[in-house]
């Protein structure tokens, strides 16, 4: 709000606004609901978006773990801060959440019969999954179910992988108050009821509440834009996007494959500063592909809309299923 | 013509004519119905085109009224907006030209974001309406108020010019964007 009051304001405004400073910032409600109508107003458009320089917290992260996030189908649901959730209860948090499950399925509200009932649930922490220092931890959570028979004791079924995290999420944080963890991603893999029934444990022990995340089209090309600058050695796959045109009475799919190579000297042509993707850049980027299209076959790729985004690095949906195909980045 | 000028031809006594602009038919069909359907004093004349600049064979009245139609589900429709805005004489925007939203209430399907277009209505200097064409009672709402910004454009409403409305429809966003 301060840099907004020293802009030339005429007398009544500045009444006005005087009055406005007494109030605000003090109590935590109205700081945090100054704070969202400074994003919604002030901040419009993420212009520019700083490239993630993650080296600084590679040497935390846990090549193993990590490795099995990849090549997996995650949903991805948002989520309001957890209360009163801490990163020493973990072991405790395991065994509540084990004998949560067990109650539920013996219920008969579980859809799977026959299932064995050993059920482990391991939480644990996943090192350097963020942004900056100031983001809390990402956790991981795992369902495996302990096999039976004694000569397979080595290796447990893993039938549900969950994980929360929080990337660069400072103009969140400043807004939470001590008691609260900000860890507003969720991706979930497996059986859809595994995931109903943990959103449902943490919705009574944490009092926050899931929903499920869809990423618009104007995302998912900022998404193909920054995938496509990303530096990716090895492994190339082809980069695909996939157009849903809106048309009665059914709904026609387009898809569009480039090769890995073509798409990122294109993408170098339109990238000026190093470090930093800027809204023109992302729109001229998408504009070049849709301008090749529209030569080749007459169709106004702009008149439909951007569902599927699959890169050498990761792919998105827009319904909110997400793949991660790559360690580095 | 190439270029639409608002004073070239004479006023018709009591008609006022409004142009609606966009790529999407069925919405501007639809809004166009709703317009006719109010009761007005003066007679309305609604004339529709995809883009800019009409076609010259055509007799047609003086336009009173420009909306521009953007769905924020399509980029090509804000470019064709943004073409169309190049055939528009300058003195259209002091108050006759007006920019219409559709489509802000499915945020998942919007491929243009929000504040492109309030950039754009700002640059132009023009009224901004937000609108969700498709629902039958926003659609009937929209539609009364576009008639009743009609008749000021044309003149019917005695005390009132066109010249008043960038500053009447100004809503807090403008404000701020200016003040930056």
């Amino acid at each position: 709000m301060d840099t907004y009051d020293s802009a030339g304001l005429t007398p009544r405004q500045r009444a006005s606004s005087g009055l406005k400073d007494y109030f605000v910032g003090v109590t935590p409600l109205q700081k945090r609901l100054e704070s969202v109508r400074r994003q919604n107003s002030f901040f419009p458009t993420p212009s520019r978006r700083k490239i993630l320089q993650c080296s600084q917290l590679q040497e935390d992260v846990d090549p193993h773990k990590v490795a099995f996030l990849l090549h997996k189908q995650w949903t991805i649901y948002s989520l309001t801060p957890l209360y009163k959730f801490s990163y020493t209860n973990l072991k405790e948090y395991s065994r509540l959440l084990s004998a949560f499950i067990a109650a539920e399925k013996q219920k008969g509200l579980a859809v799977e019969v026959g299932e064995d009932f050993n059920i482990k649930v391991i939480f644990s922490t996943l090192l350097g999954v963020k942004g900056t220092q100031r983001d809390p931890e990402a956790f991981l959570i795992q369902i495996l179910s302990k096999s039976q028979s004694s000569h397979e004791h080595r290796e447990d079924k893993v039938l549900w992988t969950g994980w929360f995290c929080c990337v660069s999420g400072d103009s969140l944080l400043e807004t939470v108050s001590e008691d609260f963890t900000c860890l507003p991603l969720f991706l979930a893999n497996g059986a859809e009821s595994n995931t109903a029934l943990i959103g449902t444990w943490f919705q009574k022990t944490f009092d926050c509440y899931f929903s499920p995340l869809a990423i618009s089209a104007f995302n998912l090309s900022w998404m193909a834009a920054m995938w496509t600058a990303c530096k990716m050695d090895g492994y190339l796959a082809t980069t695909e996007f996939f157009w849903s045109v809106p048309c009665s009475p059914q709904s026609l799919d387009i898809s569009y494959a480039i090769h890995p190579e073509d798409a990122k000297a294109l993408w170098d042509s339109v990238h000026k500063t190093p470090g930093e993707v800027t809204q023109e850049e992302v729109d001229l980027f998408m504009d070049c592909l849709c301008s090749h299209f529209h030569r080749h076959f007459k169709i106004h790729l702009s008149a439909t809309r951007l569902v599927r985004v699959s890169t050498s690095v990761a792919s998105a949906h827009t319904d909110g299923k997400i793949k991660v195909t790559s360690s580095s980045n | 013509m190439s270029v639409l000028r608002p004073m070239d031809k004479l006023p018709d006594l009591n008609r006022a004519t409004v142009l609606l602009v966009s790529t999407e038919d069925a919405l501007l069909q639809q809004l166009a119905d709703a317009m006719l359907r109010e009761d007005c004093a003066s007679e309305l004349r609604v004339h529709l085109a995809k883009s800019l600049p009409l076609p010259s064979n055509v007799n047609r009245p003086r336009v009173d009224l420009i909306v521009f139609v953007i769905n924020l589900h399509s980029k090509y429709s804000l470019q064709n907006v943004e073409e169309s805005l190049q055939h528009v004489d300058s003195s259209f925007f002091l108050g006759k030209v007006c920019f219409l939203v559709t489509g802000a209430g499915r945020e998942s399907h919007c491929s243009i974001h929000r504040n492109t277009v309030v950039k754009l209505a700002h640059t132009y200097r023009c009224s901004l309406l937000f609108c969700d064409l498709e629902v039958e009672g926003f659609r009937a709402t929209m539609a009364q108020r576009l008639v009743r910004m009609l008749q000021i454009c044309a003149g019917h409403v005695p005390g009132v010019s066109a010249l008043n409305l960038p500053s009447l429809l100004r809503s807090s966003e403008g404000t701020l964007l200016e003040e930056l």
